[in-house]
């Protein structure tokens, strides 16, 4: 082979005799074994040059079936912890799924009865490995990610492994580091992690689903995880936890959000000895940027300046990126990823403040509450049903453990007549059919009665910051 | 209603919209074992605000978030005076 970059996952895991792990709640898996051992019972081979949709219950599994799939699937969909059932068929539709890998958590669908299935386990059996037919080289395999910004059907995002892990390829692992993650591997976030701690040669250790948050920092404290990640209000709620004091990472990493200066505060405080850093990436644009200097928003010169092959720029207030890194394309719909140029438009609305640019939320309003996104019209739409409401406005408020939450201002079609009694059963009404309608995050914490919303000339809602 | 009740009060309520069970309140109740999550104490934060008209949080930038229930609400009166 010409060089190591085209090395799929699996050849990387072979070197060394060091043991390295997987750890969830209830299991670890040496992923090192899967150099000469399996966990999909030995049928790799019957995937090979198919479209593998891993949709496993447990991360860990699908941490395995990952490894063992590079190189070998036409194409891995990676399917994410939250996916909604009812878009399994578009998915399987979508991304020409032919096979699936499922463990005893996964859900059943109808949308899996063509497919060919494939059970994965968290042990690892003593196999050899599957070997491509002579002459065919380890393919390059398409790894699709699904977004989560979007209403509907998520949009299918494809990557190659070398831009996914153009971020930290060529680095040198230190044998002391042991990764740990609040994200989910299964989202960009996560993926990030699991790609470096495997082709860095490190042990990491998973969250499980359901896990209360001290039992999850035991378990990274007792492993002894010296680099940890998350979201900001991963970090703010595991900054509530007594048990916080069971960890005492080298390095704390913040992304998926924005990091706001309260929460680098209080993680320098808590951790006055580790480096505290966030970093900007999105699963369509990739990784962009890493801050180190603990204050929020990233420096000026970040922007139009080559680093690490990233370029920056901003363009009619949202930042844009073209680097190694974006993903290929989209799978199905006439979107396109980038513009002609290569650069992708983030949607992340940034401002100039002094030397730094500092992030002023998603552009059209998308609202991020903990890490879920939020479209206003959404819920706009459910509070429009309300036969007394003539129109609503839902915006974000900011708050100190999400980030963000829901708040709605609402216009009466006959705000003079109500009696304020009146008005409160109207509040409750319009409060039990979002109820009704929405998960609790998109559910606004409070209503206001306004007698007028701004609207532009264009005929939409003016929508602010 | 005094801020402790008013609290109270708010943690009942939000536990019943969101569909969880609220453990028995004392000061020394661990605010992650109350059975709220962070949506949650987010929507509790927002509804204090509007109930007694700080948040004490957002107004300073160095208030740490409290780890049991009697710090919580020592936050809001300390705030409120």
């Amino acid at each position: 082979m010409a060089c190591t970059e085209a090395l799929t996952l699996r050849q990387n895991i072979g070197g060394g005799s060091a043991e390295r792990f997987f750890f969830d709640r209830n299991a670890r898996a040496r992923f090192s074994d899967l150099a000469a051992g399996t966990s999909l019972g030995g049928r790799l081979g019957e995937l090979a040059g198919k479209s593998v949709l891993v949709a496993t219950g447990s991360q860990l599994t699908s941490a395995l079936a990952l490894i063992e799939l590079d190189g070998i699937a036409r194409r891995i969909t990676i399917l994410p912890p939250d996916a909604d059932p009812d878009h399994l068929e578009a998915i399987v539709a979508g991304a020409d799924i032919d096979a699936v890998v499922l463990d005893r958590q996964s859900f059943e669908s109808a949308a899996f009865d063509s497919c060919l299935r494939v059970s994965a386990t968290a042990q690892i059996t003593p196999a050899a490995p599957f070997a491509a037919p002579l002459a065919a080289p380890a393919r390059e395999t398409e790894w699709v990610m699904l977004t989560s910004g979007t209403t509907g059907v998520p949009k299918m995002v494809v990557h190659t492994l070398a831009g996914l892990s153009a971020a930290f390829r060529g680095r040198k692992s230190d044998d002391s580091i042991v990764w740990g993650t609040f994200y989910d591997i299964r989202r960009y976030g996560g993926l990030q992690i699991f790609l470096r701690a495997v082709l860095g040669g490190v042990s990491l250790v998973l969250s499980s689903a359901g896990e209360p948050i001290g039992d999850h920092l035991d378990r990274l404290g007792s492993h002894g995880v010296t680099h940890l990640l998350g979201t900001p209000t991963h970090w703010r709620r595991a900054l509530m936890s007594p048990a916080i004091g069971k960890i005492s990472p080298r390095y704390v990493r913040l992304s998926g959000e924005i990091a706001d200066q309260a929460i680098l505060d209080s993680l320098r405080n808590a951790f006055p000895q580790a480096t505290v850093s966030h970093a900007y990436a999105s699963t369509e644009a990739g990784v962009a940027f890493e801050v180190r200097d603990g204050l929020a928003g990233f420096p000026v010169e970040f922007v139009e300046r080559h680093r690490d092959g990233v370029e920056m720029k901003v363009l009619q207030g949202s930042l844009r990126i073209r680097s190694p890194r974006t993903a290929l394309r989209y799978i199905g719909g006439d979107a396109a990823l980038a513009d002609r140029d290569g650069f992708v438009d983030t949607g992340d609305m940034i401002e100039l403040n002094g030397d730094r640019y500092v992030f002023a939320g998603r552009r059209g309003g998308i609202i991020n509450i903990g890490g879920l996104k939020v479209h206003p019209e959404e819920v706009e739409a459910v509070i429009n049903r309300h036969p007394q409401v003539r129109m609503s406005l839902v915006r974000p408020k900011a708050n100190p453990i999400t980030g963000s939450i829901v708040i709605a201002d609402v216009v009466l079609k006959s705000a003079n007549q109500n009696s304020p009694d009146a008005m409160r059963v109207v509040k409750g009404d319009i409060l039990k059919l979002c109820r009704d309608a929405l998960p609790r995050h998109k559910v606004p914490v409070a209503i206001s009665f306004v007698p007028v919303l701004d609207v532009a000339a264009t005929g939409k809602l003016v929508r602010h910051g | 209603m005094s801020v402790k009740l008013t609290i109270m009060d708010q943690m009942a309520e939000i536990a019943r919209e969101h569909g969880k069970i609220l453990a028995p309140l004392h000061d020394d109740l661990v605010l992650l074992d109350s059975g709220l999550d962070s949506l949650g104490f987010a929507v509790l934060v927002a509804r204090l605000e509007d109930r007694l008209g700080v948040d004490p949080f957002t107004a300073s930038e160095d208030a740490q978030f409290p780890l049991t229930f009697g710090d919580f609400v020592k936050v809001y009166e300390n705030g409120l005076h």
